[in-house]
């Protein structure tokens, strides 16, 4: 009881007196997307239509990003529960009336579009993180079991739409909580046993071209002008590039529009081709200081809640990075993961810096403890 | 319950760090494996992948030979390469495709009926890439079009060389046309010497010398973006390669346009087919199918109608009969059997048969008739030949025998390939005992019957020759067993240094005769057959030099026999075929002939004046 007026007093000083930012985090994410819109304009053969949409985005995050770090961690926490049954609510009406597009059935109309499924990047982690918060670490199995369904259901509900990519996403989040919150080894070596079975369960589930994407990688040979396309053509563009890259706006691959997708999930080939390894290094030292910043935050949390939702946010942020990387340069198969801040399209880009957003909540949470 | 909640904070932050840095770690050595990867790519293997973009992006575009021109013996033109106007639209600059199409189709310019396929053709075809929407313009046309050029912004009017042949009709079958490529030639051919919209010799000679005429096709490279489409070049630093192509081969053929346009105007659309040989060297001077079709309308404008249409007229003028149709040889083959007789003993240079105007086999009633009801009474082998008396070739046909008369006709020819420069001829048929046992399955039908070798001794039954090998084994009766092998190319001219590579005559093995008398008694009855009491005595009237010739009135069994015929048609159809072979002078021959005029009814009276009128023109008279 003491505590908690104490807390309310607190919230209520910061409030008033402190605008809550952290300017490292904030200056490597703006140098990213920075960077990204450079190469955008370059990938989009210098559209500038393309250019002012990215730029409105960006400032849309960023708006969004700022206000959410204004939200006291502990309210956060408290409205975990409902921002995941509100998202488990939502993607119930998206496989029920929702809108499709591209062959998949991925987004809403409340006013404004959007895809139900961003919020659960969020959601799950949160709800995981909210739901641990009280509990005794390390997890027990009853409470392990509660947690895999909590990640099940929306995971499910999103590759029915389909999405392997978000749901994939939306599980690594859920299940990094798990781990970071020190879960047993025990358990992780049964559920990776338990994958073995489960993958090919999987395969039977998967849809044809998405089988169709996993035998392209191991031999994208095989199908030159299909399915194997995509990653011929993005490891023609990284290749050629060297160590220097071709220069911007001059990337062969890239501005006669071999490359595919190049605005969106294999932008990490244009950089590749037009900056070289160096450019390709220097973005993703980028990335590494976000997650470090991350991580950094994270182990100094005030709280679990904090703690466990920063490191979920940072590893999934790097989860990101390494997929779409992986899937770029022919290690992994395609799945529609884009280069985080760097590729064109606007949700997942909002739903990153409100992630952003909460680091920098958390940490101020930290600052303002440390401080009492 | 308190006791669950009393939590160790220590603990769990100690728990929650040590996991962390298991992250880190793990992280770590995955991005390391991406580092590795592109290290791979970009470090080792860059040389590797420069390459291939640059072959991405380097497209490469045909620059088409001139096709080798197509001359006569004399250096007489006949195909060339004419340039000719066609419209063309590029998809992405018209604004108002159908729009377009109606005013062109509203000045005449383009037709009502192809707009549609027009269309198809458009949205088939990527943006960029031109289509051709009307070909061959006259000069009318072009006209038309350039005073409302710009109006039609998008649809240019552009130059193509396209094939022409000077003396259409009379050349149409030995020259032959050009057409498009077919999936069967892109399966054939190499595929990187030929545009796809390039067209490609489909009969004659257009066909068979197709390696020579069309040349090696050069190149331009440029840089093209994924859809192909043509990027300009913002830099110098790309080497683009270029070569030049080689113009294909002249070709002169052994053909004297003269000779050639005399026998087309001389079978003036009858079905028929005339052949002219140098009997000295196997030099095909005249070959002749009609009726006839011209050959230009390939070139440009026809139409799946125009076509259809020439593919089913009932007679045919795209068969080219000089090698492609066979006809029972009917008496033509006399001389040859005649000789063959004097050869083997069946008969002397004396010995006379009776002919009452039939003959039985012994022991068979069966009438095998002779053209002439009356019977030709008491009657040698030379008399025989010149009147040609088919009782005298009854009598003797069993004593020669169906395989001996195989193997004479076999020596002059008959039933072989002539291996003439053309496409697909016929080899005709000679038949023997050897090959019924192997045509027939049923036992009974596998026996040689005496009946068939008398019927055979005419040139009828199974018999079978294509009008070219009639004019080859004619030009062997007329070198008196020398052979040449038919030869239709005269010479390759390199386009370049106009520089004549002749054909050499290839000589096959004389026809062996142990008595010169034996051909000399042939070639007199073939003298008498034009200069003497023989059939066809008024064909040889008032010629200041000599010659020798046989008639041939055979019953129509063979070309179309198996087709429908038409039933107001059926009574001409079922008349006789006409043929003849000469050859002149007698002494030092200089060309052999033959000439079928379907349903012609008479040899002597039809077929043999034109053999005269192309032999008078050829030796100049």
């Amino acid at each position: 009881m003491i505590t908690k007026s104490k807390e309310i007093n607190l919230t209520n000083d910061r409030n008033i007196k402190s605008f809550k930012f952290d300017g490292f985090l904030f200056f490597t994410i703006s140098l990213t997307c920075l960077m990204g819109i450079f190469i955008l304009y370059s990938a989009s053969n210098e559209s500038t239509d393309v250019l002012i949409r990215q730029i409105y985005r960006i400032i849309i995050a960023f708006v969004a990003m700022i206000i959410v770090a204004q939200i006291p961690t502990e309210i956060l926490r408290k409205l975990s529960p409902w921002a995941y049954l509100g998202g488990i609510l939502l993607l119930s009406l998206v496989l029920w009336l929702g809108e499709s597009g591209q062959g998949a059935q991925r987004w809403l109309n409340i006013g404004i579009r959007f895809q139900p499924s961003e919020i659960m990047k969020l959601g799950v982690p949160m709800m995981v993180a909210w739901y641990l918060h009280e509990k005794r670490l390390p997890p027990n199995l009853k409470e392990l079991i509660f947690i895999l369904i909590v990640i099940a259901i929306p995971s499910f509900l999103i590759a029915k739409q389909p999405d392997l990519g978000t749901s994939i996403l939306v599980m690594a989040a859920g299940l990094l909580v798990l781990f970071l919150s020190g879960i047993s080894f025990r358990y992780i070596l049964s559920l990776g046993l338990l994958a073995i079975p489960s993958s090919f369960f999987l395969w039977e589930f998967m849809k044809d071209y998405q089988r169709q994407r996993v035998l392209t990688l191991l031999n994208p040979d095989s199908d030159p002008l299909g399915a194997g396309y995509n990653i011929i053509q993005s490891k023609i563009a990284m290749g050629s590039g060297g160590i220097f890259g071709k220069g911007w706006k001059n990337g062969s691959q890239v501005q006669l529009e071999f490359l595919p997708e190049k605005n969106t999930d294999f932008i990490f080939a244009v950089i590749g081709e037009e900056f070289g390894l160096l450019g390709v290094l220097s973005i993703l030292f980028l990335y590494l200081l976000i997650i470090g910043r991350g991580l950094v935050i994270a182990t100094q949390a005030s709280d679990l809640y904090g703690r466990l939702l920063a490191g979920s946010l940072s590893l999934t942020f790097f989860f990101y990075v390494f997929v779409n990387t992986a899937m770029v340069v022919g290690l992994m198969p395609i799945v529609g993961i884009p280069l985080p801040l760097v590729s064109y399209g606007g949700t997942s880009m909002v739903t990153l810096m409100v992630g952003f957003g909460m680091l920098m909540s958390i940490n101020s949470n930290r600052k303002l403890v440390a401080k009492k | 319950m308190a006791s669950k909640h009393i939590k160790d904070h220590r603990k769990e932050k100690e728990l929650f760090l040590n996991r962390t840095i298991i992250s880190i770690f793990v992280g770590l050595l995955l991005i390391s494996v991406v580092f590795i990867r592109l290290y791979q790519l970009q470090v080792v293997e860059n040389e590797f992948f420069a390459e291939k973009a640059h072959g991405n992006r380097i497209n490469i575009r045909a620059t088409l030979p001139p096709r080798g021109v197509i001359y006569d013996r004399n250096g007489r033109i006949l195909a060339e390469n004419k340039t000719a106007f066609q419209l063309e639209l590029i998809p992405e600059q018209v604004k108002d495709i159908d729009d377009s199409l109606m005013r062109l189709s509203n000045l005449g310019l383009i037709d009502n009926e192809s707009i549609n396929s027009i269309k198809t053709e458009i949205r088939k075809t990527q943006q960029f890439k031109p289509v051709t929407i009307r070909t061959s313009l006259s000069d009318n046309d072009i006209a038309k079009f350039a005073v409302n050029m710009p109006k039609f912004s998008g649809i240019n009017l552009q130059p193509r060389l396209i094939r022409s042949y000077p003396y259409s009709e009379a050349t149409s079958h030995v020259v032959g046309y050009l057409g498009a490529l077919s999936k069967s030639d892109l399966i054939k051919l190499n595929r990187s010497s030929y545009d796809p919209n390039e067209k490609i010799g489909k009969t004659g000679s257009e066909l068979f010398n197709e390696d020579h005429l069309h040349g090696v096709p050069g190149f331009n490279q440029f840089i093209a973006n994924a859809r192909g489409r043509e990027i300009p070049i913002k830099t110098d630093s790309i080497f683009l390669e270029k070569k030049a192509p080689e113009p294909g081969s002249n070709i002169y053929l052994t053909i004297d346009l003269e000779l050639q346009k005399l026998a087309t105007e001389l079978l003036g659309g009858r079905k028929g087919a005339v052949v002219a040989i140098d009997p000295n060297n196997g030099e095909i001077l005249s070959l002749v199918s009609s009726p006839t079709f011209n050959p230009n309308i390939f070139s440009n404008t026809l139409t799946t109608n125009q076509f259809n249409e020439l593919q089913s007229n009932e007679d045919q003028p795209l068969f080219n009969r000089a090698v492609l149709g066979t006809y029972s040889p009917g008496s033509t083959i006399k001389p040859i059997l005649g000789l063959a007789a004097l050869e083997i003993g069946a008969t002397n240079l004396t010995r006379r048969h009776v002919c009452k105007g039939f003959y039985s086999l012994p022991g068979n009633s069966h009438r095998y008739r002779d053209w002439l009801h009356t019977g030709h009474g008491s009657i040698n082998l030379h008399a025989a030949i010149s009147q040609s008396c088919d009782v005298y070739f009854y009598e003797i046909s069993n004593e020669i025998g169906i395989d001996r008369m195989h193997q004479y006709l076999d020596a002059f020819g008959l039933g072989q390939k002539t291996n003439v420069e053309l496409t697909g001829e016929r080899i005709g048929l000679i038949p023997s005992t050897k090959w019924k046992q192997n045509m027939f399955r049923r036992e009974e039908d596998k026996i040689w019957y005496p009946g068939e070798t008398v019927i055979a001794s005419i040139g009828q039954g199974y018999m079978l020759a294509t009008p070219l090998q009639l004019a080859n084994a004619t030009a062997a009766l007329a070198t008196r067993g020398k052979r040449f092998q038919a030869k239709l190319i005269l010479a390759t001219e390199d386009p370049i240094n106009k520089e004549k590579k002749y054909k050499n005559s290839t000589q096959l093995n004389d026809i062996e005769i142990s008595n010169q008398k034996y051909w000399e008694e042939v070639v007199s009855a073939m003298h008498n057959v034009m200069q003497g009491n023989g059939t066809a005595q008024n064909a040889g009237l008032d010629a200041p030099y000599r010659m020798a010739g046989k008639s041939g009135t055979v019953q129509v069994i063979s070309v179309g026999q198996e087709e429908e015929y038409d039933e107001t048609l059926l009574e001409e159809r079922f008349l006789d075929h006409a043929l003849f072979v000469a050859f002149a002078p007698l002494e030092n021959p200089k060309i052999a002939v033959s000439v079928i005029v379907e349903n012609g009814q008479s040899g002597s009276r039809v077929a043999a004046p034109i053999a005269r009128a192309i032999m008078d023109k050829y030796l100049g008279y």
